[in-house]
């Protein structure tokens, strides 16, 4: 029977049928040709008087020249939000705070499409996922925020919590408008001032929002965006009238910055690089499990923090895991971010397609089988085909280090004791995927399994209710929920 | 004493470490004399090394998945059963507190709070947890919360002046909340420390979840700091300069670094949840549920 069963599967010839493009409009978003740094409630031009260009990373094509805030224009916006901070927004009534907050979330939802235009033009993500999912969850991320700014007491039994006061926050290029959103909603909600500085190849949302929090009336310092690259985040790390770091990047960066603060006052919170454990159980339903490792791994070209970038498949299933996987990979579509059908966009910039690749060549020198889309890549623009590795052993560097980018290693494993140690084994613990239709398995594995966030027969899910952090070299503090609101406060 | 002629002579106790349930001297054979005010000689007292520091982070890492994994009410009778060795061997820890220098009535006080605390701490052993969790009400059809879990291997610089009371304060929340712990004993009055270590060691606390050294904070802060296997350092002291060290280093794994340097042990303030979530992490778990058919929950 089991090998009738194998024959009735039919094999789809994907590489012959091609979809209709199906490319989304841009004329509902304006880009202008320059942008200036968003301090005290208007744009500016920088200190340093230059600008950067910032591009399409699907077509190589320059969309706009950002402001490069030096110290001195970190200075100023510092200054900016601590004048706001002291006159206006830790004076302003809670209820008054949760009413601005409420506001911008309504206007970012009135230009969804805008934003989810601009965010794939800069980068490079596909427009689906900028319009199904970031855009979608950035409203939500004020909208629940904003209702916890008049309810601060009953998050901390027995304590007052206070603001800290102005807060610095650095995000980066996978998430740009997503990120921001998970740094302003709660530090407005919480009563502190914010000086917000997105990644130097994305900063074109973070812009346009900026443009949102200037028609919401929020009062001018309360929220204050600069752009620039590390040089710029550097000078807000070390400013000293800064109350707060909040950081969202690389483990590399963020020992710096965690150094970078020693000797300080400074409150630091860091969410940081992954190497998640995808696991997937014999008892698992497969086929959603193998959606499952493609949306862990794929999704977002696989710049995600929290990606399923180790696949652990048990070993009485591997050959037919692997054998849908690969089906799976073939059917992709993988090109033109704009385009509606397209699964996996471009590589956000040159450099992080050059980091792949050198990964892709440690995996290929140290000997691991090697297997890629067939796909063919757009000739101009940064783009990566998705890859998977097999035979990889736990001390290959493929298994050990971030990669940022579509590749997956695969490795099996018999028993659950084997897998937990096998998952744990790496310094980072930022999140983790289980599959297996046995309830009490998804318990025993997640209770055990070292990491900040557990997703049982799904993967990549958020929610502006569901705290997200890591343990270990992941990071430190919460985002999102009520466990997201203690870092911003004195409690 | 000098007027009347014993004929039997007291017996002294050697002053060792605690290191995963054992009673070993410091590996590097040295030592320092614990005097108390007027200068005498009251024992001397294991100078440990980092060696002995990296032999008690291999303790506390074997004991952490045995100690986190028990059940929150075992733990809370663990540490209740501290509490209740502590009440039985008062008169000892008045008499080593009396040698360091403490009046007879402060020292008393100090013990009794010393007991009283871990009683308070036992409590919290399997109520943290409910306070500080939280089921998520996400958009999906996914049963979505949060748990707090131990942060792992704590490495503690242990209040110096308070060489019992500050002691317990620091190790009850850590060690409640389901970590293990390497604890530095304050320096200049070890005595109490080594005794309650031999508390804790009759208490069916399992060997390695406490580790107590003595030594000079100077010498081994750094190694607290920058050790890859420890999760997170506590520090009680003031010293700007070991605090600056200290997050340094600890930027080497991203340990968390908690300073509970502005809190009075005396005090109420030493008792609260609040030290118990500086050592915990976050863990959200998305359980799926099932999401077919369309019957709804009517009544």
């Amino acid at each position: 029977m089991a090998k009738a069963a194998k024959n009735n599967t039919l094999k789809l010839k994907f590489d012959t049928i091609n979809y209709a493009p199906a490319p989304e409009s841009k004329s509902s978003a304006t880009i202008d040709a320059q942008y200036d740094l968003f301090i005290n409630g208007k744009f500016e031009k920088p200190l340093s008087k230059k600008y950067f260009d910032t591009i399409n990373p699907a077509t190589e094509e320059k969309l706009s020249s950002v402001a490069e805030a030096n110290a001195a224009d970190v200075d100023k916006a510092a200054k900016a939000a601590r004048t706001a901070y002291d006159k206006v927004w830790s004076k302003m009534p809670a209820k008054e705070r949760a009413k601005y907050i409420y506001r911008i979330a309504r206007m970012i939802q009135e230009r969804a499409r805008e934003f989810a235009v601009i965010e794939t033009l800069d980068g490079g993500k596909p427009i689906r996922e900028s319009r199904d999912i970031d855009v979608p969850l950035v409203a939500n991320h004020f909208f629940y925020y904003a209702g916890w700014a008049d309810k601060l007491a009953y998050a901390f039994p027995n304590r007052n919590p206070k603001p800290l006061g102005v807060a610095g926050q650095i995000i980066p290029w996978n998430f740009p408008l997503l990120m921001a959103a998970w740094k302003i909603a709660p530090a407005l909600a919480t009563g502190n001032t914010v000086v917000l500085k997105p990644a130097e190849t994305t900063p074109l949302t973070a812009l346009k929002l900026a443009e949102i929090i200037q028609e919401s009336d929020l009062p001018p310092g309360v929220v204050n965006i600069i752009t620039g690259a590390g040089a710029t985040g550097a000078a807000i790390v070390n400013h000293p009238d800064i109350n707060k770091i909040a950081f969202t990047g690389s483990t590399d960066v963020g020992k710096i910055i965690q150094r970078a603060v020693a000797g300080t006052d400074k409150k630091v919170t860091l969410e940081l690089g992954g190497k998640a454990a995808n696991i997937i159980f014999e008892d698992a339903p497969i086929d959603q499990a193998v959606e499952g490792i493609i949306n862990g791994i794929y999704f977002n070209q696989g710049h995600v923090c929290c990606a399923g970038s180790r696949l652990f498949v048990q070993e009485s299933i591997y050959k037919e895991v692997m054998r849908k996987l690969k089906d799976r990979i073939a059917t992709l579509i993988v090109g033109d971010p704009m385009d509606k059908n397209t699964d996996v966009g471009a590589i956000n910039s040159k450099q992080q397609l050059e980091t792949i690749h050198k990964y892709i060549t440690i995996g290929k020198k140290e000997g691991l089988e090697i297997f890629e889309s067939s796909c063919t890549l757009p000739k101009k623009g940064f783009f990566c085909k998705p890859t998977l590795f097999t035979n990889v052993a736990q001390s290959s560097r493929i298994a050990q280090e971030e990669i940022f980018g579509p590749v997956l290693a695969i490795q099996t494993f018999r028993t659950d004791d084997e897998v937990i140690e096998k998952a744990n084994n790496t310094p980072y613990g930022l999140s983790a995927g289980v599959w297996t239709d046995k309830g009490s398995k998804i318990f025993n594995l997640t209770t055990k399994l070292r990491a900040g966030v557990i997703w049982a027969n799904t993967y990549n899910k958020f929610d502006p209710t569901s705290p997200f952090g890591g343990y270990k070299e992941s990071g430190f503090g919460r985002e999102g929920g009520l466990q997201g609101l203690g870092t911003y406060l004195n409690v | 004493m000098a007027t009347t002629i014993s004929t039997r002579l007291e017996v002294l106790k050697t002053y060792k470490i605690y290191i995963g349930g054992q009673f070993p001297r410091t590996e590097s054979g040295r030592y320092y004399k614990a005097t108390n005010a007027k200068g005498d000689l009251l024992a001397n007292v294991c100078l440990s090394s980092r060696k002995d520091f990296r032999d008690a982070v291999i303790a506390a890492r074997s004991a952490f998945g045995g100690w986190s994994g028990r059940a929150a009410f075992n733990r809370a009778q663990i540490l209740y059963r501290i509490a209740e060795m502590l009440e039985g061997r008062k008169a000892q820890f008045l008499d080593e507190l009396i040698k360091q220098g403490a009046l007879s009535a402060n020292a008393e006080n100090e013990i009794n709070l010393s007991i009283d605390r871990l009683i308070y701490y036992a409590g919290w052993c399997d109520k943290f947890q409910q306070v500080f969790s939280s089921v998520n009400p996400v958009a999906s059809s996914h049963f979505n919360f949060s748990v707090p879990e131990p942060t792992g291997v704590v490495a503690i610089i242990a209040p110096q002046d308070s060489s019992l009371l500050g002691l317990v304060s620091v190790i009850a929340p850590v060690i409640a909340g389901g970590n293990t712990c390497i604890v530095l004993a304050s320096e200049e009055k070890p005595l109490c420390a080594v005794t309650f270590a031999e508390v804790i060691n009759s208490s069916d606390v399992p060997g390695g979840v406490v580790n107590i050294l003595t030594g000079k904070p100077s010498e081994l802060v750094k190694y607290f700091a920058d050790h890859m296997d420890v999760n997170a350092v506590v520090y009680c002291e003031k010293n700007d300069a070991d605090k600056k060290l200290i997050q340094e280093k600890a930027a080497l794994n991203v340990k968390r670094v908690l300073f509970w340097d502005k809190i009075n042990w005396n005090s109420d303030e030493a008792e609260t949840p609040y030290l118990i979530t500086d050592l915990q992490e976050v863990k959200t778990t998305w359980h799926p549920i099932e999401n077919i058919g369309g019957a709804k929950a009517g009544y």
